[in-house]
This record gives structure tokens, C-alpha cells and sequence, in this order.
């Protein structure tokens, strides 16, 4: 049985709760539906781009076990040392449906695309630069992966703390509050009607004792 | 203004710093998990980690996930994919739809 006192005033608060709650259960659902159809998009995405860029590195990462094979490690670590290019990441958050998403732009230190090999030609293999080239050709897509996984991963974890909202109002706080209500309306109508009926009662003792009907009657049928 | 960062074995991404990013080679996964927290503390917004490594530190891999920053992304490494960074993808359709829908039984 529910806990509420069952006064006028407590049913005037319910169903104002009962309102809130219908609204926000709505709002919920709408965000949650939102959400859900850009993630989908987005993890389309997301699984495409991963794809390609497994696919790159898959390349690139041969091409780096060739060039390591072909040369000593000192020279594989003196080529590497003091790299000219240095490459930084300006983050702009987005608001997706009130979530914070990250979006990374790239500014590399030099324009100049040869400065991605740090080392001269002299020591090292021909495979180094063909895998240097490699990397570098994913190196946008990398960047771009980082910006979609980070989105799907953030959107997720905001989808599944929506559903579980949506889901409360909706089998929890909602049914609680219209149990609420339908028992305080009932007890209150049958208060009602009791004292109608006692009312009633008490008219009824009042005009006995005002007018004597009985011993009339009485004295009716024994006159 | 960020930064990003390579966290695995060393043959697997000596290559990187070419592009200019920062390179950590780790071997032991205490280290790693140490090196990952101090990355991620500091100014990265990216860090990229070999899927062999990330499958040794997972718990530390999903701390990250629900943080804006720093992106933790999970790549293959020079002795192969293991398919840990698809299953990563994976495992965020699981948790927003509720069973995967995307990727079908693969």
C-alpha cells in the first residue's frame, strides 16, 4: 500500500510531479531517440574509417619491419632522434545533443611535406622513407578515426544514461505516481461520501426530534 | 594546444615520431599503465595504443572512455591486428543499442 497522506494537498503535489515527469519522460525519449540516429550514422562511419585506417597502418607497419630489418637499431634510433616535424592538435568541443564532443584539427609545425623525414639519406634504407611515406598518407585518416571513435564512445555511454532515465520515468516513477494519485482520490471521494451519509443521518435525527414524527404515526394507528 | 602520442612496443611505433608525435615505447605493463595516466594527465588530446598492449591494460583503456579528453585509439600494431580495436567499436554499439547491430556475427 502507498505511503502518501491522503490530503487535498498532497494530490494537488503529485500531479504536478506526474506532469514533470511526463514532460521530461518525453523530452528523454526524444533525446534519446536523436542520439541514437547520429551515433548510428556516426559508427557507420567509424567502422568504415577504422577499416581503411587498419588497413594503412597494415602497410606501413610492413614497410617498417622491412626498413628495421635492412638496418642496425643505432641507426633506426639516430634516424628518429630529432625529428623536424612536430604536429599538434587544437580541440573544439562540439555540443551533440548536450554531450561534449571533441573535434581535432591538426597543425603540423612546417608545411613542407619532406620534413617528415628527419634524417639524411646517407645511412638509412630506401625502405625507411617508403615507410615513413606510408604512415604519413594515414596520418589524416588517424586523426579523423580519433574525433569519430571518441564521438561513438561518448554518445554511448550518454545514450545508455538516457535509456536507463527514460526507462525509470517510464516503468518506475510514473505508474508510482499515478498509483498515488488514483489512492488519495479514491480516499478522498470515500471520505466525501461518508459524510454525505452522515449528514444525511443527522437531518434525519434532527427533523425526529424537531417534528416527533414517529409518535404521531404511533398515536395514528392507535387512535 | 595539444598534443598527441604513440603508447606500445618499440618496433611497433619508432616510425611515428616522424610524423611528430610523442613516442613512448613501454614493455612492462606497470610501466605502460603509469606512462598512460602521465600522458593522459598532461596536454594530449590523442594517444594512440597498440591493440597488444591495450588488450593487457583494458581497464585502463575504458577509465578513458567516457572523458572528453584524452581520445584513447586503439591501432594495430607490427605483429599483426588483433581485431581489439574493431571490437572496441563494437563494444560501443553493444552499450548504446543494446545488442550489436552493425557488425552482424563477424
Amino acid at each position: 500500500m502507498p505511503t502518501v497522506n491522503p490530503t487535498r494537498m498532497e494530490l494537488t503535489r503529485l500531479k504536478g510531479k506526474l506532469a514533470t515527469a511526463t514532460r521530461g519522460h518525453k523530452l528523454l525519449k526524444d533525446k534519446r531517440d536523436e542520439l541514437m540516429r547520429q551515433f548510428l550514422d556516426l559508427v557507420r562511419v567509424n567502422k568504415s574509417l577504422r577499416e581503411r585506417v587498419e588497413e594503412g597502418l597494415k602497410t606501413a607497419n610492413k614497410n617498417f619491419a622491412l626498413a628495421r630489418a635492412a638496418m642496425s637499431d643505432e641507426t633506426v634510433e639516430v634516424a628518429f632522434m630529432a625529428s623536424k616535424q612536430e604536429i599538434e592538435v587544437e580541440v573544439t568541443p562540439k555540443n551533440v545533443m548536450s554531450v561534449n564532443i571533441p573535434q581535432f584539427t591538426v597543425k603540423t609545425r612546417t608545411s613542407d611535406e619532406s620534413d617528415i623525414y628527419s634524417y639524411g639519406f646517407a645511412f638509412t634504407s630506401g625502405d625507411l622513407d617508403d615507410a615513413v611515406h606510408s604512415l604519413a598518407e594515414v596520418q589524416a585518416d588517424m586523426v579523423k578515426l580519433a574525433e569519430v571513435e571518441k564521438a561513438c564512445q561518448l554518445m554511448a555511454a550518454e545514450i545508455e544514461k538516457t535509456r536507463r532515465r527514460v526507462n525509470a520515468l517510464e516503468h518506475i516513477m510514473i505508474p508510482q505516481y499515478q498509483r498515488n494519485i488514483k489512492y488519495i482520490s479514491m480516499k478522498l471521494d470515500e471520505n466525501e461520501r461518508s459524510t454525505q451519509i452522515r449528514l444525511m443521518k443527522v437531518k434525519d435525527m434532527m427533523l425526529e426530534e424537531a417534528h416527533h414524527y414517529k409518535e404521531k404515526e404511533e398515536a395514528k394507528a392507535a387512535g | 594546444m595539444y598534443r598527441m602520442a604513440v603508447l606500445g612496443d618499440k618496433d611497433s611505433i619508432y616510425g611515428y615520431a616522424a610524423l611528430g608525435m610523442e613516442v613512448c615505447p613501454v614493455t612492462d605493463d606497470a610501466s605502460a599503465v603509469h606512462k598512460l595516466r602521465e600522458l593522459a594527465e598532461g596536454d594530449f588530446a590523442v594517444i594512440y595504443v597498440t591493440e597488444a598492449l591495450a588488450e593487457r591494460i583494458p581497464g585502463e583503456i575504458n577509465r578513458y572512455r567516457e572523458q572528453m579528453l584524452p581520445a584513447v585509439i586503439l591501432i594495430p600494431g607490427v605483429y599483426g591486428n588483433t581485431g581489439a580495436g574493431i571490437a572496441n567499436v563494437k563494444k560501443s554499439v553493444e552499450q548504446a543499442v543494446g545488442s550489436d547491430i552493425i557488425f552482424g556475427n563477424n
